[in-house]
């Protein structure tokens, strides 16, 4: 970087400083603390997001230690080409929702609005991949409390012929596993659905010029949180679908 | 007995002309207001009437609990009376009350900020407090629920078929506006502190408040998943809980507890703000050991995350486990004594005045200390075994919630009231009100110490009649306190109209908040203040001719 565009920047900061810029709310200073404050409460927010999670990831801990052949059982009836597909499309949208950002940063409308397109479709993509799944676990009886027989994990699975058959009792607790599989992976969802939301909602704002003025807070925010909910699958994706994969 | 309060000449005095209260009018500048001081309002208005239906609550149980065997209410009635009294009393008004109500109104002022970090999200809290208030009520009036404010399984997801659901619902929702309100305090308090207010130049109320958002923001969402899963257990039988399928029931113990342990600290942790706040203020003193203080807050903070089990003592936990949660347990005493011996040492040599608050407050020391030690008992696993489930357990937390933290928010209220309305609450009925306060309590709730010790359970709605003489000086006592709460309600009212005028610093306090008009303007400071002494600095306060906030410009 040339001492030009340092003392063209500087300015261009100071400018923004002492101005009132539209986006400026009233309650903050000036736009670094505006900035700053907007980036903090969402790291908290994604702080209680991992609260949030980690209630479900405990008693996934608990279970799975208690339960685990019946465990390596339900996690073998699962798509594993699924959800390696959906871990690919996940993180190409996070690489897309960077992208997004680094647009925003730079002030190019058009990449950005291209690149949250992508995400989006991504993003939806990915729900289609999961609802096909779901769809196929129910159509197979595996949704405790509503659709569910044990009946195929008291005889070998012919996909792993090397496993045995489970007990009465244990194939009970397979439910145990289909529970929280299904309220781990409920609840990444609907943190996609939410995020999808809202990202249409920036897509549109961002039309109108709404985010390459300089005022990229929300952007990047939501950037943070779209990372997040990434990587809680990628927690997801080894603990639900690759128990024991290699035996 | 002496006083501090210094009104302005009344012949003369004048409310400003333009204040939050006045600057808009009509339903809809409150109800869409993003200013933290209207929200604080709107907050206390709710509070207050959840207040009122949990009292009506505990009205009934003393009342059905004057004869041995209840004569007024049917045995599933009365579970029903005492969970609806627990839900209502702990989650729509404890835990909101003081963050939410006094937070919301002080936060921004004592550090110097126009408003909180995110207006608008802080507006979207109330009406998620008051969304899952109204679920709450409505599941009372179609039925009610009778888990106990615990929820415990297997109880509340296979033996009940009263409204669980809609019972954890509104607490579910309301979760959600407790971990708005601690993320926008957290944000607030690191970002928006005027220039000069350093961390150590803070009020200690804040630090309180800083402990308490953290808890908010870490404990409330593991509460939020485990009445999810207490919901889908009930709707859809998930199993997670249900022993037949595998699932846990002790489980749950662990992630109620994890919440609901931290969440007995934000019942405290604002409190003991307060009392720093007013302890400073009617000793003329600046507080002993800042430091230790702040850091008290923080520490009981932090260890309230350790000793959730001790909740789960006879529940069939390991002994190792048990053993290091009592250990946990009794280090929280350690910074509890430390504010307890800290404020006591401010008030040592100071120059004290007993005006209603610092009546609330001495009542706040002794209660608590007693509420805090009878807590060490049950910490030790021995005596838990015989006092859990007695209504020791009952005394011992209502010394602590009530007696403490509503003594607390009393004196608060009190302390700030000329700030919030710009005039006085009559002080001499304060008075008053204060010792009622502390005689009727003390009433109601030691007998109950004795009763426990004697092995009556608690949630039981008869009892064998040798209790019946203990058992009738508590709903006596219950009468006394509830003129006590009345009594402030009655008079605060009065005072919106009648109080006389108390100008800007009626109590010549040294913090930011004061500096300003009352009550203050939407944007409370007109220009940005500058800070250059600590809350407490009352000999800096006693040079009166400096006593203004420097401004910008």
């Amino acid at each position: 970087m040339d001492s030009h565009t340092i003392a063209a920047q500087t300015a261009e900061t100071a400018q923004l400083e002492h101005e009132h810029p539209s986006f400026l709310h009233h309650h903050f200073e000036n736009l670094a603390q505006q900035r700053e404050a907007s980036t903090f409460g969402m790291w908290l927010f994604l702080l209680t997001e991992i609260m949030f999670f980690g209630g479900m990831f405990c008693a996934y801990l608990i279970f799975r230690n208690w339960y685990y052949s019946a465990f390596v059982a339900g996690s073998h009836t699962l798509h594993i080409w699924a959800g390696t597909l959906n871990t690919t499309v996940l993180i190409i949208s996070s690489f897309t929702m960077a992208m997004a950002v680094h647009a925003a940063e730079v002030r190019h409308r058009v990449p950005l609005l291209r690149w949250m397109m992508v995400t989006i479709l991504l993003g939806v993509g990915f729900l289609c991949i999961k609802g096909y799944e779901w769809h196929d676990e129910w159509v197979n009886h595996h949704v405790p409390g509503l659709n569910f027989s044990i009946e195929e994990f008291t005889h070998v699975n012919p996909a792993y012929p090397g496993d045995k058959p489970l007990a009465p009792d244990m194939a009970e607790r397979t439910q145990i596993y289909y529970s929280l599989y299904f309220l781990m992976t409920g609840m990444h969802a609907l943190h996609m659905i939410i995020g999808v939301s809202i990202l249409t909602i920036l897509l549109i704002k961002a039309r109108g010029g709404a985010f390459t003025n300089g005022h990229i807070a929300p952007v990047e925010n939501f950037g943070l949180y779209w990372h997040f909910v990434d990587i809680v699958w990628i927690f997801l994706f080894p603990l639900l679908y690759l128990i024991s994969r290699h035996q | 007995m002496s006083t501090s309060v210094s009104l302005p000449d009344q012949s003369t005095a004048r409310l400003p002309k333009v204040s939050y209260l006045n600057k808009e009018y009509g339903l809809k500048s409150w109800l869409l207001t993003k200013d933290h001081k209207r929200i604080a309002i709107m907050y206390l208005l709710g509070t207050t009437f959840f207040f009122c239906i949990g009292g009506a609550m505990a009205a009934l149980i003393r009342l059905q609990l004057l004869t041995p065997y209840g004569d007024l209410l049917a045995a599933d009635t009365y579970n029903k009376v005492f969970s609806a009294h627990g839900l209502i009393m702990v989650f729509f008004f404890l835990v909101p009350v003081a963050p939410a109500v006094l937070g919301n109104f002080l936060i921004p002022l004592m550090i110097g900020a126009r408003d909180v970090a995110f207006p608008r999200i802080n507006l979207f809290s109330w009406y998620l407090f008051m969304t899952g208030g109204c679920i709450e009520v409505c599941m009372l009036v179609f039925g009610g629920v009778d888990t106990g404010w615990t929820f415990t399984t297997p109880l509340s997801t296979h033996f009940l078929n009263t409204q669980v659901v809609a019972a954890a619902m509104g607490i579910f929702v309301a979760g959600f506006s407790s971990i708005l309100t601690g993320l926008n305090f957290i944000v607030t308090i690191h970002r928006m502190r005027a220039p000069g207010m350093t961390w150590f130049r803070l009020p200690l109320f804040i630090w309180s408040y800083y402990a308490t958002s953290v808890i908010f923001v870490l404990a409330t969402p593991v509460i939020a998943i485990a009445l999810a899963l207490v919901m889908l257990e009930r709707v859809i039988g998930i199993g997670v809980f249900d022993p037949r399928m595998g699932g846990d029931p002790l489980l749950f113990q662990h992630l109620f507890w994890f919440y609901s342990h931290p969440a007995v600290y934000v019942m405290i942790l604002p409190g003991m703000g307060i009392i720093s706040e007013v302890v400073a203020c009617f000793c003329r003193k600046r507080v002993f050991g800042y430091t230790a203080v702040a850091f008290s807050s923080v520490a009981i903070g932090v260890f309230s995350f350790f000793v959730w089990a001790h909740h789960m003592f006879i529940m069939g936990i390991s002994n190792y486990s048990a053993l290091v949660f009592s250990l946990m347990t009794m280090l929280v005493a350690v910074p509890s004594a430390i504010k307890i011996f800290n404020w006591s040492a401010t008030m040592y040599k100071g120059s004290i005045s007993f005006d209603t608050p610092m009546l609330y407050t001495l009542g706040f020391i002794g209660l608590f200390t007693i509420g805090g030690l009878t807590g060490v008992f049950l910490a030790s696993l021995g005596m838990d075994i015989h006092l859990t489930e007695t209504y020791f357990v009952v005394a011992h937390f209502h010394y602590v919630m009530v007696g403490g933290m509503v003594s607390a928010l009393m004196a608060g209220l009190h302390f700030w009231w000329p700030k919030i309305t710009g005039r006085m609450y009559p002080e001499s009925l304060g008075r008053v009100a204060a010792i009622i306060l502390f005689m009727g309590f003390n009433l109601t709730f030691f007998p109950q110490f004795i009763l426990g010790y004697l092995g009556m359970p608690r949630r039981y709605w008869a009892y064998p009649p040798e209790f019946q003489a203990l058992n009738v000086l508590s709903s006596a006592g219950a009468t006394v306190l509830a003129i006590g709460y009345l009594l402030p309600i009655c008079y605060f009212i009065w005072s919106l109209k009648y109080g006389k005028i108390a100008g800007s610093n009626p109590w010549q306090a040294a913090g930011l908040e004061w500096q300003v008009q009352s009550p203050p303007l939407t944007e409370n400071f007109e220009q940005t203040p500058i800070v250059t002494h600590e809350a407490y600095d009352y000999e800096w306060l006693a040079n009166q001719t400096r006593n203004e906030v420097p401004t910008v410009g």
